[in-house]
C-alpha cells in the first residue's frame, strides 16, 4: 500500500505541452506512472511523445480515458481555473505544482473541492511519490527508495535532502507527500498523518514543517491523540526574521504566531522526535523503531 | 507588500469609506501649505503622521497634533528626521484633526486554518490589536465569512451591535464593514484594517487610520497596486534581487548563503546558527540553474561588507548540479571574490559538477553539515 496514489493511479496532465509540463511528464512516464491523457486547450487531437492523447478540455479527457488523478503544471494565472476544471470533471485527486496562486482565489477553490469530494495536494508543492509505484509531480525519483517510512512536508528541496538521508541509510519510503508552501493548501499535515497511520505499509512518519501558521501545532495535537506510529519532525526557519516572507508565501511569522520555537515545542510535547538538523532524521528514527 | 497609510486610505475611499481630508507632504513647507488648506473650512488643527511601514508610530513620536500651520511645519520637520524601527521617515500625512468620543477596530484577514476570510471587530480600538488580543481577548469578536456569498448584511449588523448601542451607528458600522470586506477582495489584500474607526462627539463614524497588506501573488494581475510599491523602504540589495528573480532577505550575520529552494535555504541558515555562525541572508535561487541567476546572487551577497564567507548549498533534483557549477565558475571569473567560497552540491549530475569545480580550482563537498561547519569556521577567520 501507499497513501493517495499507487499502481492503480491513472494520471491526467494539465499543461502537458508546456515547458515544465512536458519535461516532467516525460520524467513521470519514465518512472512508470500511468499517464493516460494530457490537456492543453487548442491542442486536442495531438499525441504527446507519440503516445499520450491530448484533449482540449478535462471533461473530454475524462470521458475518453478514465483518469482518476490530475496534475497541474500551468502558469499561476491559469492554475485556479485548472483546479476548478479538474474538480468539475469529477477527478478525486488533484495535484497542483504551480506557485504564485493568490490566497483569496484559494478561499474560493476550497469549498468547491469540498462539495465535490475532491482532494487537492498543493498548490506550490513538489507533488508526491510512492517509490517504485507511481510519481506525480517533480520529486526526483532517483533519490527515493521503496520502503516503510512516510514523509510529509511543506517544502521541496528540503524534503529531497531528508529523503536523501533516509535512502542513504536504507530507510526506504512508502509515500512522500509535499503538501505545499502556501498559506492555504488542499491537504493538511493531519490528513497525511491520518492516512499514514491507516496505511499497513508505513511504520513511521517524518514530518517537515516550517514557520508560519499553526498547521504543525495541530499536527502535534493529532499525533498525541490519534497516532500509534512513531513520528519525527523538523521545523525550518529558526533564524527567520519575524514579519518577512521566507520564499514560500506561507512561511511568515506574524505577530507572536508561527515561530519555529513554538512549533518545535508543540512537537516535543506530543512525543515527536524533533531534529536539530536534517542529518538527525536517521538516528531519531532508529531510536523509535 | 505593505502599503503606506495614505495609500491604504486612498484605496478604501474608492470603496466608499470616509476619512477626514488629508494630503501627503515630503517637506515641512508642504506640510504647512496642506495645514493651511485644510484649516480653511475647519478649526485649523491637523494631525501630522509619519508614513512608514512600522507599527508603534505613535509611541516613537511619529504622530502629533498641530494647532496651526506653523506648528504643522515644525512637527513635520521633526518627524521627517525620524527613524522608526530602522526605517527612515520620508513622507508625512497631514490630516484634519477630528474630536474623538470613542474608538473601535475593524479588520479582515485570511484565517489559514479555517481557509477563509475572517472579520475581526473590537470596541477597544485605537491600540494595536495584538495587544488587545493578549490583554483582553474577550474584547475581540470574530466572524468567518463564506467567500462565495461575502459578508452578509445581517452578519455585519450583528457584529455592529458588539460595538455600538445606537442602531444608526450599528448600521453605519455594518456599512463600513461590508465596504472593507469588498475592498479586501477588490485589492487582493492579506490584511485590511481600520483602526480606529472613531465616533465623533456628534455620533458620526469616521475612519482615522488604515492599514493594508497586499498578497504578493496578486501583484502580477494588479499592475496599479504593484505600482504602489515604495522602493525607498527596501534594502537596495532586496530590490536588485527581486529584479533578478531571486528571493532574498538581508540579515546581519557573516555567512552569505546561496541555496536552491526556500525550505532548504531556511534549514541552511538554521544550521549555520547551530554551528555557531550567523547567516548574512536568506537567498533562494529557485528551481532554475540559469548561470545568470548565480552571477546575480553572488553579486548581491558580495555587496554586503559583513560577509566573510559564502556558502552554496545545492540539492540537485530538477536543478542540475553541473549547471550550477558552471554558473559558479562563470560568476567567479566575472567577479573577483575577496571572501572564501564553500560549495556543497549533491544530487543530479553531482559527479560532473565536482569535476567542473575541481578543474576551476574549487573544492566541492557533498555533505551539508560538513559544508556549513567549514563556512562558519572560515567566516570566523579559522582555516
Amino acid at each position: 500500500m501507499s497513501i493517495f496514489i499507487g499502481q492503480s493511479t491513472r494520471l491526467l496532465v494539465q499543461g502537458v505541452t508546456g515547458r515544465d509540463g512536458s519535461f516532467h511528464t516525460r520524467q513521470m512516464i519514465g518512472y512508470g506512472t500511468k499517464v493516460v491523457a494530457g490537456v492543453t486547450p487548442g491542442k486536442g487531437g495531438e499525441l504527446f511523445e507519440g503516445v499520450v492523447p491530448v484533449y482540449d478540455t478535462v471533461a473530454d479527457a475524462v470521458r475518453e480515458t478514465q483518469p482518476n488523478a490530475a496534475v497541474i503544471y500551468v502558469p499561476a494565472a491559469a492554475a485556479v481555473s485548472a483546479i476548478f476544471e479538474a474538480a468539475d470533471a469529477g477527478l478525486g485527486l488533484i495535484v497542483c505544482i504551480t506557485e504564485g496562486i493568490p490566497v483569496l482565489d484559494m478561499t474560493r477553490v476550497t469549498p468547491f473541492l469540498h462539495e465535490r469530494g475532491a482532494r487537492l495536494i498543493g498548490p506550490n508543492c513538489p507533488g508526491l511519490i510512492s517509490p517504485g509505484k507511481c510519481k506525480i509531480g517533480i520529486i526526483p525519483g532517483n533519490i527515493c527508495k521503496p520502503g516503510r517510512i512516510g514523509v510529509v512536508s511543506r517544502s521541496g528541496t528540503l524534503t529531497y535532502e531528508i529523503i536523501h538521508q533516509l535512502s542513504g541509510h536504507d530507510f526506504g519510503q512508502s509515500t512522500c507527500v509535499g503538501i505545499g508552501g502556501d498559506p492555504i493548501v488542499g491537504t493538511s499535515f493531519i490528513q497525511c498523518l491520518s492516512a499514514f497511520q491507516a496505511d499497513a505499509e508505513t511504520d513511521a512518519v517524518v514530518l517537515i514543517g516550517e514557520i508560519g501558521g499553526t498547521d504543525e501545532q495541530q499536527a502535534a495535537e493529532f499525533v498525541q491523540r490519534a497516532m500509534t506510529k512513531p513520528v519525527v519532525g523538523f521545523i525550518a526557519g529558526q533564524t527567520a526574521p519575524p514579519g518577512r516572507r521566507m520564499g514560500h508565501a506561507g512561511a511568515i511569522v506574524s505577530g507572536a504566531e508561527g515561530t519555529a520555537a513554538e512549533k518545535m515545542a508543540a512537537l516535543e510535547r506530543a512525543g515527536v522526535g524533533v531534529m536539530q538538523r536534517p542529518a538527525d532524521v536517521v538516528p531519531l528514527l532508529k531510536e523509535r523503531l | 507588500m505593505n502599503l503606506h497609510e495614505y495609500q491604504a486610505r486612498e484605496l478604501l475611499q474608492r470603496y466608499g469609506i470616509s476619512f477626514p481630508p488629508a494630503e501627503v507632504a515630503a517637506t515641512p513647507d508642504e506640510a504647512r501649505a496642506i495645514a493651511q488648506r485644510l484649516g480653511k473650512g475647519g478649526a485649523g488643527r491637523v494631525v501630522v503622521k509619519a508614513q512608514v511601514h512600522a507599527g508603534g508610530r505613535g509611541k516613537a513620536g511619529g504622530v502629533t497634533l498641530a494647532n496651526s500651520p506653523a506648528e504643522a511645519a515644525e512637527h513635520a520637520a521633526r518627524i521627517l528626521g525620524l527613524t522608526i524601527r530602522g526605517l527612515a521617515v520620508r513622507k508625512v500625512l497631514v490630516a484634519a484633526a477630528v474630536d474623538i468620543a470613542s474608538e473601535s477596530y475593524l479588520g479582515v484577514i485570511v484565517d489559514r486554518a479555517a481557509q477563509r476570510p475572517v472579520l475581526m471587530v473590537s470596541p477597544a480600538g485605537g491600540v494595536d490589536i495584538e495587544e488587545v488580543a493578549a490583554r483582553s481577548p474577550e474584547q475581540i469578536h470574530r466572524l468567518g465569512v463564506d467567500p462565495r456569498y461575502g459578508l452578509l448584511a445581517h452578519q455585519a449588523i450583528a457584529l455592529g451591535f458588539r460595538l455600538y448601542r445606537d442602531v444608526t451607528q450599528v448600521r453605519a458600522a455594518a456599512d463600513v464593514m461590508q465596504r472593507l470586506y469588498a475592498a479586501f477582495y477588490g485589492v487582493g489584500a492579506s490584511l485590511a484594517e481600520i483602526n480606529p474607526l472613531a465616533t465623533t462627539p456628534a455620533g458620526r463614524l469616521v475612519a482615522l487610520d488604515a492599514k493594508i497588506v497586499i498578497d504578493d501573488s496578486e501583484l502580477g494581475r494588479r499592475p496599479e497596486i504593484a505600482a504602489l510599491r515604495d522602493l525607498s523602504t527596501e534594502a537596495p540589495a532586496e530590490e536588485r534581487a527581486r529584479a533578478a528573480g531571486l528571493s532574498f532577505i538581508k540579515l546581519n550575520g557573516s555567512v552569505g548563503c546561496c541555496v536552491n529552494g526556500a525550505g532548504l535555504a531556511m534549514a541552511t541558515m538554521d544550521l549555520v546558527k547551530l554551528y555557531g555562525g550567523a547567516p548574512a541572508n536568506f537567498l533562494d535561487i529557485g528551481g532554475s540553474s540559469n548561470p545568470e541567476k548565480v552571477v546575480a546572487a553572488l553579486e548581491i551577497i558580495t555587496g554586503d561588507a559583513a560577509v566573510k564567507a559564502i556558502l552554496f548549498n545545492i540539492f540537485g533534483g530538477i536543478t542540475r548540479c553541473d549547471d550550477v557549477a558552471n554558473g559558479i565558475v562563470q560568476a567567479t571569473t566575472q567577479l573577483s571574490l575577496k571572501v572564501p567560497l564553500v560549495i556543497r552540491l549533491t544530487g543530479t549530475n553531482e559527479a560532473e559538477a565536482v569535476e567542473i569545480l575541481t578543474r576551476a580550482g574549487f573544492s566541492a563537498l557533498t555533505d551539508m553539515d560538513e559544508a556549513v561547519q567549514r563556512a562558519v569556521a572560515l567566516a570566523a577567520g579559522r582555516p
